[in-house]
């Protein structure tokens, strides 16, 4: 009853212009945030932190990034795995070089250098489109695999080849290296997500997100209103691999700690983000949210139902969940372009207007 | 008739002022086709030209001179007085040159009041840092914008519609909706590509009072390319008729149709 529109009238255009312009979504969202970062931080232990929430908020973050690039601006790409390796290696190398700056400040510097190696492999979309830009990004992929391989310099000539985060700390807290707290890592994860989700909110409701949006729908009728081509998809490359190498610092920094690059980034990742911006929905930063959750949750449901309840082979349920995901994909693809997304904007209309549809 | 500077005074008594758009002999060709031959005309500044001719007559390449698709190999563009170099379409649009598609190029994922929105995007200057955090600039271009936008969607009748997905609508309202982008830009020049095609009667008398309503209200000059012969002996002051590449005439709807040359190509065609 309470889900309303009606008597709900908007007088200027800052209020229609507002992220939830109805009052029960804008209370939904806020008690969300409260819930979040007032509640579930004294909740939390280990397991629910490493199995869910930090690769949950990590993601999310990554599918963003995604997002912005293929769901807003139509640019596909297979190289998230690269890019994301970029924020890990560009955060590592920052705090080994610079120990007494703040790793939150490496961090973001590590999107900023990303943002600028994604400008970088976005130059070929002036000139490519769809499959064979999608080819293009998936070199990207192979190559900087290749190259944080290849090169000893980026992993400070370790024997192993491996990076591993020292431990930094935050008001005395450490929040990366062995010694760091499920709740402080869950909590800088989640200040970088609602952050990020706000941002990325502005960005795409703003002119900028209608140039993407423009060069996505029509790239010929984009030109005509004045939208240069080549601005539009640079910074739609920057922006999302801005957040795309934020996920990868923190993926690395914050949750792993150690990573091998060919294992953590490589093509799967990519495909990974791809599929949850699929199941969640394209252009749409709520859909990135319901696509990396699903994607994430998906497998720790399985394994606890069917491995931990009804005993089942871990192999074999894995391999269902490969089933699921393909399954979902193809339906997504087919019937509902729009994802997780849309399937819950169709059910808030219906209800909005629920009991008198017409 | 025509002077220079001074311009001309219409039938129905409008002043008309000096050249806007000067196409000076200009010649295109796509291969072995000659889409244009050495034409040349020019619009001037309030009035409503039309451009007229059988399919295939080169209408429509035009056009796409004018906002900078296609580069002719010979000939000059003059715009307001200064010859223009070759240049990409988002550049002509920015010099305040707007248009409407043959085929609707509306953005199809995106609601009426953003494809409109859009028509304002060379005048959005506000820095991504702005944009980021929709403070200062951002917040206050996108309600000034807005407020630009809803004057342009109040004109056109379609404030009903400002919500709905672009892509749920009718053929006859998104051309309306490409129109509304395109005046969104307050454009020096607007250039329409049959505006009317595939429309009703009904629909096509809305959509030429708007026509006359926009030259009228805001003083846009307008090229317009139609093939209803009733609609442009109506709408336009002054009218190009072209046939294979070639101009063969150009005047008032009454001289044109009484010209020899004019009937035979196109007129004697359509009134079989
Ligand atoms: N991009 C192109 N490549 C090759 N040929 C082209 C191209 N665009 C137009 N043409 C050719 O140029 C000629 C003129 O085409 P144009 O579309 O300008 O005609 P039109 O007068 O607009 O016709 P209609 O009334 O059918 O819209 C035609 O022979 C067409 O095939
Ligand atoms: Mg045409």
């Amino acid at each position: 009853m309470f889900y309303r529109e009606a008597g709900d009238f908007k007088t200027s255009y800052q209020d229609d212009n507002q992220t939830f312009p109805i009052k029960f979504d804008r209370y939904r969202y806020y008690f969300m945030l409260f819930v979040a970062f007032a509640i579930i931080p004294f909740m939390i232990n280990d397991y629910w932190v490493n199995a869910v929430f930090l690769p949950f908020l990590i993601y999310a973050i990554a599918a963003i990034g995604l997002n912005i690039l293929t769901g807003y601006c139509g640019q596909v790409s297979l190289g998230t795995g690269g890019f994301m390796a970029v924020g890990a290696y560009a955060v590592y190398k920052l705090m080994t070089m610079f120990p007494e700056v703040s790793v939150l400040i490496h961090i973001v510097l590590a999107g900023v250098i990303t943002a600028g190696v994604g400008v970088l492999f976005g130059l070929p979309s002036l000139r490519i489109k769809g499959f064979y830009l999608a080819v293009a990004t998936l070199a990207a992929q192979f190559f900087l695999v290749w190259l944080f391989n290849r090169v000893p310099w980026f992993y400070n000539y370790s024997a192993s080849g491996q990076i591993s985060a020292p431990e930094r700390t935050f008001l005395g807290e450490p929040i990366t290296g062995p010694a760091t707290e499920a709740w402080a890592a869950y909590l800088v994860c989640l200040v970088f997500v609602t952050l990020s989700a706000i941002v990325a909110r502005n960005l795409t409701r703003g002119s900028l997100g209608r140039k993407w949006m423009a060069i996505r729908d029509m790239d010929i009728a984009a030109e005509i209103i004045g939208v240069n081509p080549l601005g539009a998809k640079l910074s739609a490359f920057a922006i999302s691999s801005f957040f795309v190498g934020l996920s990868g610092a923190l993926f690395f920094a914050v949750y792993l700690g150690a990573v091998e690059v060919g294992e953590v980034f490589g093509i799967n990742k990519s495909f990974l983000v791809l599929f949850m911006i699929i199941i969640g929905g394209l252009g749409s930063i709520f859909g990135s949210f319901a696509g990396a959750a699903f994607l994430v949750l998906l497998p720790v449901f399985l394994k606890n139902v069917l491995v931990g309840g009804l005993g089942w082979p871990t192999d074999l349920a894995a391999h269902l969940e490969f089933m699921i995901v393909g399954g979902l994909i193809i339906v997504f693809l087919i019937a509902e372009p729009h994802g997780l997304a849309q399937l819950w904007r169709v059910t808030k209309e219906k209800l909005r207007l629920w009991p008198f549809p017409h | 008739m025509l002077d220079q500077e001074q311009g001309y005074v219409t039938a129905d008594g409008r002043q008309i002022g000096g050249t806007v758009m000067d196409m000076r002999n200009i010649t295109l060709r796509f291969g072995g086709v000659t889409a244009i031959k050495d034409i040349s005309f020019d619009i001037r500044e309030g009035e409503i030209r039309a451009i007229i001719g059988p399919n295939g007559a080169g209408k429509s390449s035009m056009l796409n001179v004018i906002s900078g698709f296609y580069v002719p190999q010979e000939g000059q563009v003059y715009f307001r007085g200064e010859k223009r170099a070759p240049m990409r379409p988002y550049e002509v649009a920015r010099q305040g040159i707007a248009r409407t598609f043959q085929n609707i190029a509306l953005f199809e994922g995106m609601s009426v009041l953003d494809n409109v929105m859009t028509g304002r995007l060379t005048q959005m200057k506000a820095g991504i840092l702005s944009q980021a955090l929709w403070r200062g600039k951002a917040e206050k271009e996108e309600v000034e914008n807005r407020e630009i936008c809803e004057k342009v969607i109040d004109f056109l009748e379609i404030q009903h519609i400002r919500k709905t997905p672009v892509a749920r609508l009718p053929y006859g309202l998104k051309k309306r909706v490409e129109l509304a982008r395109a005046l969104a830009s307050e454009p020096k020049l607007l250039l329409l590509d049959e505006p009317m095609a595939g429309m009703n009667v009904e629909e096509k008398e809305d959509m030429s009072r708007f026509i006359l309503d926009v030259n009228d209200e805001f003083g846009t000059t307008i090229a317009l390319i139609e093939h209803d012969m009733g609609v442009v002996m109506d709408l336009s002051d002054r009218v190009v008729v072209m046939d294979y590449g070639r101009k063969i005439g150009d005047g008032t709807p009454e001289e044109v149709r009484n010209n020899q040359e004019v009937i035979d190509a196109y007129l004697g065609v359509s009134h079989d």
